[in-house]
């Protein structure tokens, strides 16, 4: 992982003790609710329903085994010992006093972390693929560019009061493991064919009240022109988005607007004018920061071994672990480890301080101090030798860690929805608990086959439902909390936004439904390997409609209604 | 537990005449805004709206004049002559409006233009250090709370930034540092 330097530890020294004075000056009076709110949201602070949420960067999702204890520490001292991953790779405490936050901050400074940016109309925590610098098909360690964004990003002093908030993921693999066409700027590292490497930009995606997929902007930009060509994005997006209508601010309508040509057009004409050397990565910088990753190198380990061969032999749920939540690594004989944070029944994403620090001790032991935050709101343990896959598996069962559900049907992101957020319309907790628990046989949900179902408690889709194989979305209706169904969306390289069903369903009824949605699929599909997003293309919606509202079958309560508009 | 009811504090922010600051030091202000109408003095520092300025050429030969650009105004072909002024004032209506940081860096990168960038509205004490790294050299303030900390010497300065941006404003914190870091591994 990423090494600070003399300079980021006194940067992020500096940027706690200016929050600190903030929060006096708010307490004192000084400042006004108004005026103090954009300043607490670039420190990630929320006002929620119940209390303050910190929400703390955890910069592309990495971690190393100290910052996840401290993770643990400080959410045992100063929250209720739980803390919450998120979509944004982050970890959010809910229960947060404003009073501890620049404390926290401190805390979190002395090993290399912050809160910086992780809310407000800013850029927001650049995502990446969590599998970077150890997926066996990635063509560069899109950590380092990840770690680039993070610095040119970190109190931009133009973009620091942008129209709406502002998202970036990177990837640098041929699979897009970070969702990057639901981003405001997805960037797809390829190779020209003279052998550079470079970046395809899409902008403009986003979920949302109103979803899009990003469109291409550039098919091509070359890796040392990257930082000035996001400058001409983000400055035409200052200077043009809406700021009359949150609902209108973020990108996305913009690009909507214009038109990808149009918008293309203002983006390279900004660009053009731009004085690139300036603006652009000093040459030597991306070596410097590479160096700063350099960790010890991974020794060779054997690939083959009688002892774990023995062990899947017999024990049937090692087996189906390794089967379904271990990947493979780039280096033979390492294996990658998916630490689900999806127990069926518990809260997606959630993992007590206990938890954190079972998983900070095996990273410690077994994978080389790193830790990953998958936006799917689970753990990765990336460095693991194959020999010691038991060890771990081991280590996992005692903390209540190894469900074998990675990317399967109880693998479900949800948001903190109606339980926690003010901005939510329903619960969407409960609801993930409720089909988790239906699918729990773990036989059922492999036969079932990789999915990925998604619950957002409102509009705002922090829950992904957009993206979702099987999409959840809390509507309310006339003060009951209800939930509308879409399938076909699809987060990957094959993105696409669901279409809903039809009319919405009580909580209660939302585990039959998606029952019934999963037999259908189970029905149709041409052959097991078929998934499911692979048979709602083939076949469409009607089926899928004809088992939830045709007769004799799941009650919506409202059959008669126009589906929920959103 | 936590109280997350918000605190008791002015709703309103305290205002007053507003005063011109600059990193050296308030500053006694030459400048003075142009009335509609008003004819523009001689020999004068007037400061008119960018409309007017761009209607009335009798502006373009003779008095010192500067300009306010509201965020609304497009700064494009006009945008040499508007370089050749000795003042130009942007306008934040409100202090989460951040269009004029694009403008002053506008104005600063691709027009390298030289003459005094001022911040007017809406100008709070912990946006200056965003201002300052945008270009602007001055600024217009009537916000009481943040009047009365730069009265007492205080400014909430973010010395450390990574911005590989804007050579022409500054040094870059983060190209400076690599070149020491290239000088020691030699």
């Amino acid at each position: 992982m990423y090494r600070y330097d003399d300079f980021d530890r006194h940067l992020v020294a500096e940027r706690v003790q200016s929050f600190r004075d903030q929060v006096a000056r708010r307490l004192s009076g000084e400042l006004t609710e108004e005026q103090f709110k954009p300043l607490r949201l670039q420190n990630g602070l929320y006002l929620q329903l119940h209390a303050y949420m910190l929400r703390i960067a955890i910069p592309y999702g990495v971690l190393g085994t100290r910052q996840l204890r401290r993770l643990a520490q400080i959410s045992r001292r100063f929250d209720r010992g739980l803390g919450h991953f998120t979509t944004r790779q982050n970890l959010q405490l809910n229960w947060i006093r404003l009073e501890d936050a620049p404390d926290i901050l401190d805390a979190l400074a002395e090993v290399g972390m912050h809160a910086i940016q992780t809310s407000g109309n800013c850029i927001r925590n650049v995502t990446t693929d969590p599998y970077a610098g150890v997926a066996v098909d990635e063509i560069e360690d899109a950590r380092i560019w990840a770690e680039v964004l993070r610095q040119w990003s970190t109190v931009h002093p133009e973009f620091s009061f942008l129209p709406r908030k502002f998202k970036i993921a990177v990837t640098a693999a041929a699979e897009d493991r970070a969702a990057t066409a639901f981003h405001d700027i997805g960037l797809r590292l390829t190779r020209a064919n003279g052998g550079a490497t470079g970046f395809r930009v899409l902008v403009g995606g986003g979920q949302g009240r109103s979803p899009y997929i990003a469109q291409t902007l550039s098919e091509f930009v070359p890796q040392q022109h990257l930082l000035s060509y996001l400058e001409a994005i983000l400055r035409v997006y200052n200077l043009h988005g809406r700021r009359d209508n949150i609902y209108k601010a973020r990108i996305k309508i913009l690009v909507h607007a214009l038109g990808i040509d149009e918008m293309r057009r203002q983006v390279e004409a900004e660009w053009a004018a731009m004085d690139k050397d300036a603006l652009d990565l000093p040459p030597g910088e991306l070596a410097r920061i590479r160096a700063r990753f350099a960790s010890r190198p991974l020794p060779l380990v054997e690939w083959q071994d009688a002892a774990i061969d023995a062990r899947r032999r017999a024990d049937a749920a090692f087996a189906r672990w390794e089967k379904n939540n271990v990947r493979p690594h780039r280096s033979a004989g390492r294996a990658i480890v998916n630490v689900s944070l999806k127990e069926p029944g518990k809260v997606p994403g959630d993992a007590n301080a206990a938890q954190m620090e079972v998983v900070a001790d095996l990273a410690e032991r077994y994978s080389h101090d790193e830790v990953r935050v998958t936006y799917q709101q689970s753990l990765v343990l990336p460095h693991v030798a194959v020999r010691d896959l038991p060890a771990v598996y081991d280590g996992l069962v005692a903390a209540g860690l190894a469900t074998a559900n990675t990317d399967l049907v109880t693998d479900i992101i949800a948001c903190p929805g109606l339980d926690y957020c003010n901005l939510a319309n329903a619960r969407a907790i409960p609801v993930a608990q409720a089909i988790a628990r239906r699918f729990a046989e773990p036989a059922r949900a492999e036969a079932i086959g990789r999915i990925r179902l998604n619950i957002s408690g409102c509009i705002n889709a922090c829950g992904h439902h957009h993206a979702g194989n099987i999409g959840i979305l809390g509507v309310d209706k006339k003060g009951t909390e209800h939930y509308q169904i879409t399938i076909g969306g699809s987060p990957g390289d094959d993105a696409a936004i669901g279409s809903i069903l039809g009319p919405s369903f009580p909580a209660e009824a939302v585990p039959d439904a998606i029952e019934a949605i999963i037999d259908t699929y189970l029905s149709l599909r041409s052959k097991p390997a078929e998934s499911f997003l692979d048979t709602v293309r083939r076949v469409g919606l009607e089926p899928f409609r004809e088992t939830l509202y045709g007769t004799g079958r799941v009650a919506a309560d409202a059959p008669t209604k126009e589906p929920v508009h959103v | 537990m936590s109280d997350p009811t918000p605190l008791l504090a002015p709703l309103k922010p305290a205002v007053c005449e507003a005063r011109v600051w600059s990193p050296r030091g308030f500053i006694i202000d030459p400048w003075h805004y142009l009335d509609d109408g008003e004819q523009c003095p001689a020999n004068g520092h007037a400061i008119v709206p960018l409309t007017r300025w761009r209607t009335e050429s009798n502006l373009r030969n003779g008095p010192i004049v500067g300009v306010e650009v509201q965020p609304t105004d497009v700064l494009e072909a006009d945008l040499v002559d508007i370089a050749r002024l000795p003042l130009v004032v942007l306008v934040f209506p409100k202090f989460t409006d951040g269009r004029a940081y694009s403008t002053a860096r506008r104005l600063r990168g691709h027009w390298g233009y030289r003459g005094e960038i001022r911040a007017r509205g809406d100008v709070l004490l912990d946006q200056l250090p965003l201002m300052l790294g945008c270009g602007f050299d001055s600024f217009e303030i009537r916000d009481a709370a943040t009047l009365r900390s730069l009265e007492r010497g205080y400014t909430p300065a973010v010395a450390r930034r990574y911005d590989p941006t804007g050579s022409r404003m500054r040094r870059s914190p983060i190209s400076s540092r690599s070149q020491a870091a290239l000088a020691a591994a030699e």
